[in-house]
């Protein structure tokens, strides 16, 4: 296990590594951070002058070193815009992006797991059908189109649901505020949530159904049947527990890519996440906040899939977490 | 009264195109604590005559017609709650392939005690008690530690012993073993038969052994099915059946027995294959692989009739039979 562990760290710090290579190489090609940094009233011989200060006159090597140097101590340097600690700034959109993604973590599992089930279960029922036939449709309309589809009959028309903003947080452990405390904050995360979801729910009601229909034709499951036990038992004993051996791996990935995906969805909805940030310190050419939003994102990719590893190496018996260090 | 009773049954396959005929009429009675064993080749309808008894036939196959009475239930048409108190508990199944019949992720206390609590209300610790007598009856050396441990654990003939202990764990009256050493190695196929043979003889349990090896056959079991192409072709005594083979088939099953041919000689074989289910040849089925096939073989389909001390389905076996009475009666 701890051999295991510490191949695990070395890799995800190999990863890591590129990732921030790529990242920081964006940098050389996002324009001239000086024009947005200091206008246009100000001479070359200024801007010379602060571009040596800033050290962006430096090989690109040398650059790199900084910054890796930096980052190493947390600090993955300062926002031009906010005049802050960019990774001050994204951590504190942190909270919103990952409630978000975690509510739409809860919906994709509440629903792909017994809409799942019950496809590979009962394929030829009607509702079955109405279920494949909608994954269909939730996997080919794009997340901007589902958000404001949803704004559209939720907020507009039948005035039930927010279309904007987190509402009432609550601040909990210092500068983490959440949602799920209060009413109104309840309200606020349905809908982005469940647009979030939208897009990867149907590909986990798919994965489940074709993975528990192949584990329903093998032999262990057919044994179970000839023990005389009870359906219920065969399904979601025998069968589901084989079946979501692939899905956690991955479900492991999906989750790093809905932290993507959250770009899209905080945009239309309003919401104060770091996918909303990213998007205007693009606009704003921001450049050490982009590079820090990248590497926060990656950095997260690699924490959950490694989770996701590990989990896998709990519930499967045939993998021996000590054996696969060696 | 006999303990299990098939009549006509007949299984089909819903193919894409078409739908084909697995098993065409099968009757055959088992008595309490009788041996019998199904031979054929792959294919014949062996496993799917062992499957359709506790009614485990999947899609896309189904039970067209015909009964199997057991306990004054017909099996074949029945609830599946019904079903349920049967499998397992009174008819017992042992599984081809030890390798893959155990669920992986489950322990073998956990599949033990399910199985036992599926038809008794028992505890846990009550049910593993059990588990561990059976355990012993197999001679699984020190069973308590088995329970906590995981199928990929343990060997191939470590889990079709455990296997064979799942289904003794309710006292079933009948257990069908398809072709249960086929997927080991041979130096434990032979332990794995005496411990069948030793455990049907002590308890007094019928037992369906479904093999293609007639050597097995001769030694477990008291009375033989020969099947081919979804029909029975031979019954009964199995020493009958192996000293004086009636049908041309089974014949040359014998006759294709390493023991049958000599050292450094070619070992004797049946032309052609076994049809497939989509391409049965009307008459006898066996027709176009026969060396004794006339005209009416391949029109007319044979019907099981006594032969001396088995029934045969061959017209051949008729004719001759009859050419020899009516020597008799004009000698």
């Amino acid at each position: 296990m701890f051999a295991y562990l510490v191949k695990r760290v070395f890799q995800a710090a190999v990863v890591m590594f590129v990732i921030s290579l790529i990242s920081f190489s964006i940098q050389d090609n996002l324009g001239d951070p000086l024009r947005e940094l200091v206008g246009q009233s100000v001479s070359e011989e200024v801007r010379e002058q602060l571009r040596d200060e800033l050290g962006l006159n430096d090989s690109f090597l040398v650059q790199y070193g900084r910054f890796a140097k930096k980052a190493m101590r947390g600090d993955l340097g300062t926002s031009y815009f906010f005049k802050e600690p960019a990774l001050e700034v994204i951590l504190k959109k942190l909270p919103a992006t990952l409630e978000l993604v975690l509510g739409a973590t809860f919906i994709i599992i509440g629903l792909s797991v017994p809409l799942g089930v019950f496809t590979a279960i009962r394929p030829h029922s009607i509702f079955s059908r109405v279920i494949m036939g909608f994954s269909i449709i939730g996997i080919s309309v794009p997340v901007f189109l589902t958000a404001i589809l949803m704004i559209f009959v939720f907020s507009v028309e039948m005035r039930i649901l927010p279309s904007y903003g987190r509402g009432d947080v609550v601040h909990v452990f210092g500068y983490w505020s959440t949602n799920f405390l209060t009413w109104d904050g309840w309200k606020h995360i349905l809908l982005p949530s469940a647009a979030l979801a939208s897009i990867m729910l149907p590909l986990f009601i798919r994965l489940i159904r074709s993975e528990m229909m192949e584990t329903l034709q093998s032999e262990y499951v057919r044994f179970a049947w000839a023990k005389g036990l009870r359906p219920r038992r065969i399904w979601f004993v025998h069968a589901l527990k084989n079946t979501l051996l692939p899905v956690i791996t991955v479900g492991g990935v999906q989750i790093g890519t809905m932290v993507a995906y959250t770009i899209l969805t905080e945009t239309v909805f309003q919401w104060p996440g770091m996918g909303f940030m990213f998007l205007e310190a693009v606009n704003r050419v921001d450049t050490p906040l982009i590079v820090a939003y990248l590497i926060v994102v990656g950095f997260i990719f690699v924490v959950t899939n490694t989770i996701v590893d590990l989990i896998y190496g709990l519930v499967n018996p045939t993998v021996k977490l000590a054996r696969m260090g060696a | 009264m006999s303990l299990l009773s098939v009549r006509d049954l007949v299984v089909k396959f819903a193919m894409r195109d078409q739908t084909v005929t697995a098993l065409n009429g099968i009757s055959f009675d088992l008595n309490r604590g009788e041996r019998m064993g199904i031979v054929g080749e792959s294919g014949a309808g062996k496993s799917i005559t062992g499957f359709a008894i506790l009614n485990l036939i999947s899609r896309p196959g189904f039970i067209d017609s015909g009964h199997v009475m057991f306990d004054g239930m017909d099996l074949a048409h029945t609830s599946d709650k019904a079903l349920r108190t049967i499998r397992g508990n009174r008819i017992a199944m042992i599984f081809q392939d030890p390798m893959v019949t155990l669920n992986p992720v489950l322990t073998i206390g956990q599949q033990m005690v399910e199985t036992l609590q599926a038809h008794r209300s028992l505890t846990r610790r009550d049910a593993e008690k059990i588990a561990v007598a059976k355990l012993r009856e197999v001679y699984i050396p020190a069973p308590e530690e088995r329970l906590q441990q995981y199928p990929h654990e343990l060997s191939g003939g470590m889990r079709q012993r455990i296997i064979i202990a799942i289904a003794l764990l309710l006292d079933p009256q009948l257990i069908i073993a398809d072709e249960p050493t086929t997927a080991l190695d041979v130096t434990i196929q032979a332990d794995i038969m005496e411990l069948l043979l030793e455990l049907c003889q002590s308890n007094n349990v019928s037992l369906i052994l479904i093999t293609h090896d007639l050597g097995v056959v001769s030694q477990m079991t008291e009375r033989t099915l020969v099947m081919y192409a979804g029909r029975i072709i031979e019954s009964g005594r199995t020493r009958a059946i192996i000293n004086d083979p009636q049908h041309p088939y089974t014949q040359g099953l014998i006759k294709a027995l390493p023991q049958q041919t000599l050292p450094g000689e070619r070992l004797k074989q049946i032309p052609g294959n076994m049809p497939a289910l989509s391409a049965i040849p009307p008459g006898c089925p066996f027709n176009p692989r026969c060396e004794y096939t006339v005209d009416r073989c391949r029109t007319t389909i044979p019907e099981l009739v006594r032969v001396g001390p088995v029934e045969v389905a061959c017209h051949e076996v008729q004719r001759m039979n009859r050419d020899t009475e009516t020597e008799e009666q004009t000698a």
